[in-house]
């Protein structure tokens, strides 16, 4: 009993020892401020390197193999260029729906959310605040519906068969004696996708840019009528954009990112991916459809970089023409 | 001068000038809600009358079949609607508990810190404001994957807490926060912590609700983790439930439960954006990119 206790003794005084000799020093000299700065930090940026870094240098790695998820990758022919060549040479599917698809959905509804996202808050600004609230509201709520809930909304509204509601209408007034099948024919997807993307564009951009010509100080408009400012247009283009340029430019990035990231409404109103005739194909669906449906990793990867790389593309533009880069 | 009252920014009183405003505004906002209004109107539909044609755009026998069916519902594989719902809540709650501390954490630091990776880290996040999830979901999944996450709460989760607008709107909300104060309360002998939840966490509560919004309205809504992390059907979200629901579903009957079930999804969305309309209102005015 004694000599046990003993042990126990004798393990705690040198763990004592230890500690005042070699943890406690080594404690001390430690930087608390900066300990605590790596304790703030660690979270966010081991989340954001698993989830947003290493995803995108592995696409940038997979892009160069051929992988179907049961072999390990190997090493694509051509040096490595195999799939963007085949991509860009060989995929008519990409070359002759995707692509055009893409920039025209994107253009369209980048830019052109934008630009009705601009507008309509700049004219909630030259209304009153409460009824102003309101608006907002109103033109906010499509973009918080979400994927899931926009698709079923627009599947009922306009739905192949004469339950369909603008069917209904479109035979009622006679434009039309069967029911359109709108969302399997390859003629209108593409638009109907293009109506419903603006019609939920109006999202966290909106709202940043309606704080931002809020915020614009008003001694600037009086001072620039002293100068000579006509009118409301004149107020825009010298005053209201000059002033709010950080807000025109994250609603900038925030338009394209949404126009990028809403590409899976073709997929969710057809409820087909491909979509009928490749008709709503927008690279996004062409990465689900090789990544998970064809198991062609390597080919799906080097599709996200190219997409990647638009987005970049797009944003540049956005920078050049908001961007305060030499203040 | 009295052409120049009329055509002020954020008028306090109301000048005939502004009705042309009006009348532009009120229609496109009746507009945005036309088709909300079909929906909630739908699931509220007896099934006579999704059968109706012509169809009607509002209901006039107003019923709660709907929702009554589509509590009553299960998947395929036998699991009731009501634990999806109750798995989406938790996860729900759980990733906006989790991504505003983080984001707070982390805006604090960014912020109010001084170390040498400061700038680039702050630009990296911007640069990251443009990443697009979906581009990438194969390579994410592989991480998913590796880190043996697949099948449990956990990929629902931890993929999305890492969101870079809602650090950059924190961080810019937090330089609002004069440094003085900050000093004050180390000369008390505060430390981080204490300075993150006492002092910045309550000053920057619009931002923190602001970042809470959009990550409710992302994790409520999305069907990715559903689709792809997880396969254990009792596992899966509500968002993912409906998605099926209403692809399966074909036909008028279909139509009135997946309108109800569209409806009982939209509903948290609204009811949180209208009670934090104005603190994201107050966080947005310091949204810009310099």
């Amino acid at each position: 009993m004694m000599m046990a206790e003993n042990k126990i003794e004798k393990k705690d005084n040198k763990l004592k020892k230890l500690y005042q000799t070699k943890i406690q020093p080594a404690w001390e000299k430690v930087d608390k401020d900066k300990l605590s700065t790596v304790l703030l930090l660690a979270p966010y940026i081991i989340l954001f390197t698993l989830f947003i870094v290493i995803p995108v240098l592995v696409a940038m790695g997979l892009s160069f193999t051929y992988f179907n998820v049961i072999e390990m990758p190997v090493y694509a022919k051509m040096g490595g260029f195999y799939n963007y060549i085949m991509i860009l040479t060989q995929d008519e599917v990409f070359l002759r729906y995707v692509l055009p698809n893409t920039l025209k959905y994107a253009i369209i509804t980048g830019p052109g959310g934008y630009a009705l996202s601009f507008l309509m808050a700049w004219m909630l600004s030259q209304i009153q605040s409460t009824p102003r609230k309101y608006l907002a509201l109103a033109l906010y709520t499509p973009s918080m519906l979400g994927g899931v809930l926009t698709g079923v909304i627009f599947r009922t509204l306009f739905s192949g068969d004469k339950s369909g509601y603008i069917n209904a209408i479109f035979l009622d007034l006679g434009f039309v004696n069967t029911p359109i099948d709108f969302l399997q024919s390859g003629d209108y997807l593409m638009s109907i996708m293009i109506f419903v993307t603006l019609w939920s564009s109006m999202g966290i951009g909106f709202l940043s840019m309606l704080a931002g010509i809020l915020n614009v100080n008003r001694e600037m408009y009086e001072a620039a009528y002293i100068d000579g400012i006509k009118n409301r247009l004149q107020e825009i283009f010298y005053i209201t954009i000059p002033s709010m340029k950080p807000q025109m430019l994250f609603g900038a990035v925030m338009a394209i990112v949404g126009a990028f990231n809403a590409g899976g409404i073709g997929v969710a109103l057809s409820g087909s991916n491909p979509t009928p005739q490749y008709a709503g194909q927008l690279i996004v669906n062409h990465i689900d459809d090789y990544g998970f449906i064809r198991y062609e990793m390597g080919y799906a990867a080097a599709l996200s970089v190219l997409l990647l790389l638009l987005i970049l593309m797009f944003s540049r533009v956005a920078y050049r023409l908001f961007g305060e880069k030499d203040r | 001068m009295a052409s120049f009252l009329g055509t002020q920014i954020n008028p306090k009183s109301f000048h005939k000038s502004q009705l042309k405003f009006y009348f532009l505004l009120v229609p496109v906002g009746l507009f945005m809600l036309l088709p909300v209004l079909y929906v909630v109107s739908q699931a509220f539909k007896p099934l006579s009358e999704l059968f109706l044609f012509p169809p009607r755009f509002f209901v006039s026998n107003p019923t709660l079949d709907n929702f009554a069916r589509l509590f009553r519902t299960a998947s395929g594989t036998g699991v009731p609607m009501t634990r999806y719902f109750f798995n989406s809540i938790f996860i729900t709650v759980a990733t906006i508990l989790l991504t505003i501390l983080i984001t707070l954490a982390t805006g604090y630091a960014l912020s109010k810190k001084n170390f040498k990776a400061k700038k680039t880290l702050f630009s990296i996040n911007q640069t990251a404001l443009m990443f697009v999830a979906t581009a990438v979901a194969i390579p994410r999944y592989l991480v998913v994957t590796t880190l043996g996450l697949t099948n449990s709460f956990a990929a629902h989760i931890i993929p999305y807490l890492a969101m870079p607008v809602g650090l950059f709107l924190v961080k810019q909300f937090i330089d609002q926060v004069p440094d003085e104060l900050i000093e004050a309360a180390k000369i008390d002998g505060a430390n981080d912590w204490h300075i993150v939840t006492k002092i910045i966490g309550p000053l920057v509560k619009p931002a923190l609700a602001t970042v809470a919004i959009l990550s409710f309205q992302f994790i409520w809504n999305t069907t990715e983790s559903s689709n792809i992390y997880v396969i254990d059907e009792t596992k899966k979200t509500f968002a993912f439930y409906m998605n099926t629901l209403t692809a399966a579903t074909a036909g008028p009957a279909g139509v009135g439960i997946a309108a109800a079930a569209g409806l009982v999804m939209f509903i948290p969305n609204l009811i949180i954006f209208i009670v934090m309309q104005g603190n994201v209102m107050d966080t947005m005015s310091h949204s810009g990119i310099k």
